[in-house]
Parts: structure tokens; sequence; C-alpha cells
């Protein structure tokens, strides 16, 4: 059994919908207009890999417990690569996408989703993670501590948001206390995972491309640990060649095609 | 490449719903479902109506009953939530069949049930009848800002190359022995995870300077002058207004 986390129509009703949804729009309108700062000169494709990059982690299912299975939300674990305003801006879109074309999670409770999930979700792994800023600049186990506690807080709070919008427009007949339980249960079981997964993510970026982590950015550089010997080849030909170029010839043809068929 | 051109949901087509523009089919599904959950859960007759403009707009569009409701499945979780209610919803109680039921948890099931149930369905149809590209040209012309429908365009280009690196990871990594069943085994997962974002990110580099380097100037060009006239507008849009009729009468019943 897999938990789906977005909420389908019906769940609360239609002025409730509508007021959450005015609320997503105010906040994606300020993120569009503040991500560009963030994104600089490589602008939008980079943005745009990113969210395909939550699409794909969304499609994978981590254990819970036997039988059962979440799938990673990834507020917490945009907002510490790529800050806050570019990472709302990927959850959200991820989240109309599979409204629009997969009919996962409703309509008329996309306004309701993106809120918790893109706003409230990514905001409070945010906050968090600068909370904690300090240790996790420090060393590598106070940043995966950090990532853990950021996407742990960010899916029990986007988890709340629902329990708010269901205290104020809920359309079902269960009593607020068996649905704070339910949710707060489920999602700090979750949460743990989502925790795990962030973390071990985060760590693996900040081992290879520190200067991706957005958490990180501005933090002195580490020194660095360099040969004494005579260089082991002249300059012109740096080590990347033999890595990159097989994904090199696939991507430039994936570019040709790509500009060949718009 | 060829995949990300068309999605699983999608069913090839030349119907009238077909070639309606996406923006009015986006519109109309969104006010249809709105419709819907206004409408209160006492009036039973009502819902059976918006089944019944489902259907008549899936002979339209000829998309098979069975082909939808096999895609509606998706839904099953909340499916989930919806059963509990009874049991858990304040009293007053019934006694059916030697199970003490909630009545106010039954109606709420009940409503999360057929509310769902006729969302997942009008998103299914909209989903069927518009391929991807469209969806993106009409969220463009309902005046989405140009970098979100780019990074949309750019996503959904790259979701399915982004997928299937995933997936040949996931697969390595059963090849190898990889079996998780509790949650402290997931490290493997969430390592690979990591890999995948650095490969996704400088792939992005590598995109960012292809694009470049074929004049990319920071929008989507409009590929298509096509315009949408009032008559698809209101072509697009009489299934609402049997909807909204549909609404009314429903809050008239109650």
């Amino acid at each position: 059994m897999v938990l789906a986390m977005h909420m389908s129509d019906g769940l609360v009703n239609a002025p409730t919908s509508l007021a959450f949804g005015a609320v997503a729009v105010i906040g994606l309108a300020i993120a569009v207009t503040r991500a560009r700062a963030d994104l600089d000169d490589r602008s939008a494709p980079m943005a745009g890999l990113v969210t395909a990059f939550v699409f794909a982690v969304q499609m994978i299912n981590f254990p819970i417990l036997p039988g059962a299975s979440g799938h990673l939300l990834g507020g917490a674990l945009v907002a510490i690569l790529v800050g806050p305003w570019v990472g709302m801006i990927s959850i959200a879109i991820v989240l109309a996408v599979q409204a629009l074309w997969f009919a996962d999670g409703g309509l008329t409770a996309l306004g309701t989703n993106i809120v918790n999930m893109a706003i409230i979700g990514v905001w409070t792994g945010y906050a968090v993670a600068v909370l904690l800023r300090r240790f996790a600049r420090r060393s590598r186990p106070g940043l995966l501590t950090t990532a853990f506690i950021a996407a742990l807080v960010n899916t029990v709070v986007a988890s709340l948001g629902f329990v708010l919008q269901y205290a104020i427009g809920g359309a079902g007949g269960a009593s607020l206390t068996t649905v704070f339980a339910l949710m707060v249960g489920l999602h700090a079981l979750i949460g743990i995972g989502e925790g795990i997964i962030t973390a071990a993510t985060v760590g693996a970026v900040a081992a290879v491309r520190p200067d991706l982590v957005h958490l990180l950015a501005g933090s002195p550089a580490k020194l660095e640990l360099r040969r004494a010997g005579p260089h082991p080849e002249p300059s012109g030909s740096p080590d990347s060649t033999d890595s990159t170029d097989s994904t090199d010839s696939t991507d430039s043809t994936e570019a040709t095609t790509r500009g060949s068929a718009s | 490449m060829g995949a990300g051109h068309a999605h699983p949901l999608y069913l090839p087509g030349t119907s009238a719903a077909h070639r309606l523009p996406a923006e009015v089919k986006i519109v109309a599904a969104f006010l249809g479902v709105l419709c819907v959950v206004a409408t209160p859960r006492e009036a039973f007759p009502v819902f059976g109506g918006y089944l019944l403009l489902l259907a008549a707009v899936w002979w339209v569009a000829r998309i098979p009953p069975g082909w939808i409701a096999r895609r509606s499945l998706i839904e099953a979780p909340f499916v989930v939530l919806a059963v509990l209610l009874p049991f858990t919803g304040p009293d007053p109680r019934i006694e059916w069949l030697g199970l003490s039921l909630s009545e106010a948890g039954l109606l709420g099931a009940w409503n999360i049930l057929i509310k769902g149930t006729l969302g997942v369905l009008t998103s299914l149809t909209l989903a069927a009848t518009t391929p991807l590209r469209d969806v993106l040209l009409g969220l463009q012309r309902l005046h989405t800002p140009p970098m979100v429908t780019t990074i949309a365009t750019l996503m959904l280009r790259y979701a399915d190359v982004i997928a299937a690196e995933a997936r040949r990871m996931r697969l390595a990594r059963i090849a190898r022995g990889h079996d998780p069943r509790f949650l402290w085994q997931v490290g493997a997962t969430a390592r690979g995870v990591g890999s995948l974002f650095v490969r996704t990110y400088e792939r992005g580099e590598r995109v960012h300077l292809a694009m470049l380097s074929r004049g990319w100037a920071g929008e989507m060009p409009q590929l298509t002058d096509t315009r949408t006239t009032r008559r698809d507008w209101a072509r697009g849009l009489a299934p609402v207004g049997v909807a909204l009729v549909l609404a009314v009468t429903g809050w008239v019943m109650t």
C-alpha cells in the first residue's frame, strides 16, 4: 500500500478551496519574482531540471513498515539544495502536473495542496535549516542532522496544514481530534523516512559538489589539500574529460532532438 | 527521446473534445469540479446527474468507460480514509448489520467518496483528451508567468529522462541484492537519490549550455498562432452550464 499524500476533491468545502487557492496564487507570484535572484544567469533550465528531479524522486517509494511505503515530498530537500523560492515553484509545478495529467490530487484541492506542501512545507523546512545553519556549516554530522530535522518537521507541519484546512472547512464527519491524531501519527512515520532520505541526499551532494547546496552558500571554503609534486599533466585537459564524455554525447543528441521537435 | 510527448493517461483521438483548445478544457474542468464540490452532500440524485454528464462527455470524446474506470483506481487510498469515517464519527449512531455506524460519519464518507471520484473522473477526462504540449500552451494563454511555463516545459521534457535514470539505478541496486524492507535499510536508496541530484544538476548545466548555443533568449517561443474563438469557449463551457444547473438544483432541493 502506498500512502497518497495529495488531497482529493471534496475533502474541504468550496469556499475553503477557493480561499486557499488564492493564498497559493499570491504565494507563487511572490516566489516567481524572488526566484529570479536565486537563479541568476542559469535561469529557467536549471529550475526545470530540479523540478524534473523532484518529480522523479516522488516516484521512489521507501519502506515505512512491512507492507506500507511512502514517497518523498522533497520540500525540505529542495529548500536546502536550491533555496526556498525556487523550491516553492518546483514543488508547486510538480503538484500541478500531477493534478492535471495524472489525476493525483483534486483540481479544486490544488490550492490547498500547494499551500500545504509548497508553501508551508518548503518554508518550514527552510526555517528549521536556517535556524540550525551554524551546526550545518561546522561539520558533516551537523549538516546531516540539520537536513533530517528539517525534513521531519516539514512533513509533520505540512500535515498540520491539512488539519487546519479541515478545521476551517472540513467536509467529512470525523472529529478534529481523530483527524489530528491520524495525520500527525502517519506523518511522523513518513517524516522519519523523509528525514533519512533527505539527510543522505544532502550528504551525498555536499560530498561531491558542496557549491550546489544552497544552505551552505557563503560559508568559507575549506582548506584544500594539494600535492606538492609536479603536475601529472599540462593544463588544458582537466580530469573531467573521461568522466563526462559518455554522458555529454547523449545530452547533445537530446538537445538536438529537442531542437528539431519543437 | 521520443518519450515525453505522450503520457500514460492520454488517449489519442480526433474527437470534438480532443480538438478544443486546451485552455478551454482546463477552465471547464476546474469550474465543473467546483460545481461538484459546492453541491450539498444530501442531494443524492444530483451526483447521478454529474455522472451522466461526464458519460456524455466521454461519448463525445470516444473514451471507453472501462478505460477511465481502470485508471480511476488512483484514488483508492482516499477510499480507505473514507471507510474509517463511519466508525470514528460522532453520535447519533445507527445500527446496520450489527455494526454501530455514525450517521454524520456515513454522510462524510459519502461526501468524500463521491466528490473525490467525480473529481478524479474529470481530471482523467482532461488528461485523456489533451496532450502535454497543448496543456502547456493552454497555461501560457491563461497568462501563467512565462518563467513558470518554461520550467514546466523543461520539467516535462526531462522528467522521463530522469525517471528512467532513477529506474536504472534502482535496477542496478536490485541486481546487487538490494531488498529493503525496513526504514533503517533506506541508506542505499538515499545515497542513490543524492547522486541522482548531482547528475540531474550537471545535466541541467549541460542542457543550459546547449540551449544557449542554439539561441535561447530566456523564453520558449510561441510555435502556433491558432486563436481561440468564442465558439470554442461556448462549446467547451456548455457542460459547465449543465453542471451549474445541477448544482443549483442541489441547493434548491435541500
